[in-house]
């Protein structure tokens, strides 16, 4: 009796149960038709909405703000600011994040604005690459996103990018990690049902980095995949990893149409 | 400087209750976390905020360890005359940072 109460009170043993009914529950993965696409928008309370609605109470706006100082700090020893080669951000960035990830000649494989930012900072301002979730890297992902704010994601889906988007649709399909679960069951199959009662969205990634309030901070989307790896007890990749990136690419291409929502607001 | 967004309505009919919307970046560490090598990170809140409405205070909030980071504090007060807001938040390791907003009443 008392073994059957250890059991059942221990939060693993309830995910794996949840886990093992989602399994037998449902089975097959479609994707979800263009027409009923959500964002995780959708799925937030009012008061949520509201706060990522004011750019006077979205905390992703601080965020932003700094973005914009660091945009035209000089860095590096080619002591050259964002601003230098790329002046005003509200014009030449306008619609850049909604095609990201995007093909990168050089490195022969798509890379995410993260990526791109540090290209730029190692190849023309001569600096040190800004780590993962660093404040800085945060802040001009954020700032450069808010450019595109309001407009379609737009990938470029074509031959280059095809074998890692279709990389990024194996590995959200896939079922992995001890609970054997897929992205594909919670976000295709179950969304708008619960788990552990909070809702699940579809998974648009439209909203990037984004201000969590569970986690206090902005964030970006690998860090997000991680926490949903790391829920599914699956293995996670070290952030900036290919994995994460043609998995972006795929949820990028999933979304494709809805508008950009960076910096959202999310539970 | 942290960086502070404040909302206040720039016009009002005198007499009118108005919201005032306040968020300021802070971290909030509540000094009972470890860090990624167990060391316990000391304690760095804002312990308190002030605003004052030309020159009179007309709200106050303490803050302790338990509240999030990056305080938002909203709160109404009632429009009497045109003049400035001044906001002033305090806290651990000298922390201190002051907005100010003006608001038109007719």
């Amino acid at each position: 009796m008392n073994g059957w109460r250890r059991l059942f009170s221990s939060p693993i043993t309830i995910i794996a149960l949840l886990g093992a009914v989602l399994i037998t529950a449902f089975a097959v993965a479609a994707e979800i038709p263009l027409s009923e696409r959500k964002s995780g928008y959708d799925f937030m309370g009012r008061e949520t909405r509201a706060m990522q609605d004011d750019d006077t109470t979205n905390p992703g706006m601080l965020w932003v703000l700094d973005g914009e100082a660091l945009w035209s700090r000089k860095a590096g020893t080619a002591d050259k600011s964002c601003a230098d080669c790329h002046g005003d951000a509200t014009t030449s960035m306008k619609g850049v994040a909604a095609r990201y990830p995007a093909f990168s000649p050089a490195r022969g494989r798509p890379i995410n604005l993260e990526q791109r930012i540090n290209i730029c900072r190692t190849d023309q301002q001569k600096a040190t690459p800004l780590a993962f979730e660093s404040k800085d890297l945060l802040a001009l992902a954020a700032y450069v996103g808010r450019q595109s704010h309001g407009m379609p994601v737009e990938i470029a889906a074509d031959e280059r990018t095809k074998p890692f988007l279709d990389a990024g649709r194996d590995m959200f399909t896939q079922r992995q990690g001890q609970l054997n679960l897929s992205c594909a069951q919670c976000h295709d199959d179950n969304w708008g049902g619960k788990l552990a009662g909070a809702p699940i969205p579809q998974g648009h990634a439209t909203g990037y980095p984004l201000y969590r309030l569970e986690w206090q901070s902005l964030g970006s989307l690998q860090r997000r995949l991680r926490n949903c790896l790391f829920g599914m007890r699956a293995e996670t990749y070290a952030l900036g990893a290919p994995e994460y990136v043609d998995l972006e690419l795929y949820l990028a291409w999933r979304a494709r149409g809805m508008p950009v929502e960076t910096p959202a607001v999310r539970p | 400087m942290a960086r502070a967004l404040i909302n206040v309505p720039a016009k009002a009919k005198r007499g009118d209750v108005i919201e005032i919307k306040t968020l300021i970046s802070h971290p909030m560490e509540p000094g009972y976390r470890p860090d990624s090598s167990g060391v316990v990170m000391p304690r760095d809140i804002i312990n308190l905020f002030v605003c004052s409405y030309n020159g009179e205070e007309i709200f106050r909030a303490d803050l302790f360890a338990a509240v999030a980071a990056n305080p938002f504090i909203a709160f109404s007060t009632v429009a009497t005359e045109s003049g400035k807001l001044e906001f002033k938040w305090t806290g651990d390791n000298g922390f201190s940072a002051v907005e100010t907003a003006t608001i038109t009443v007719e």
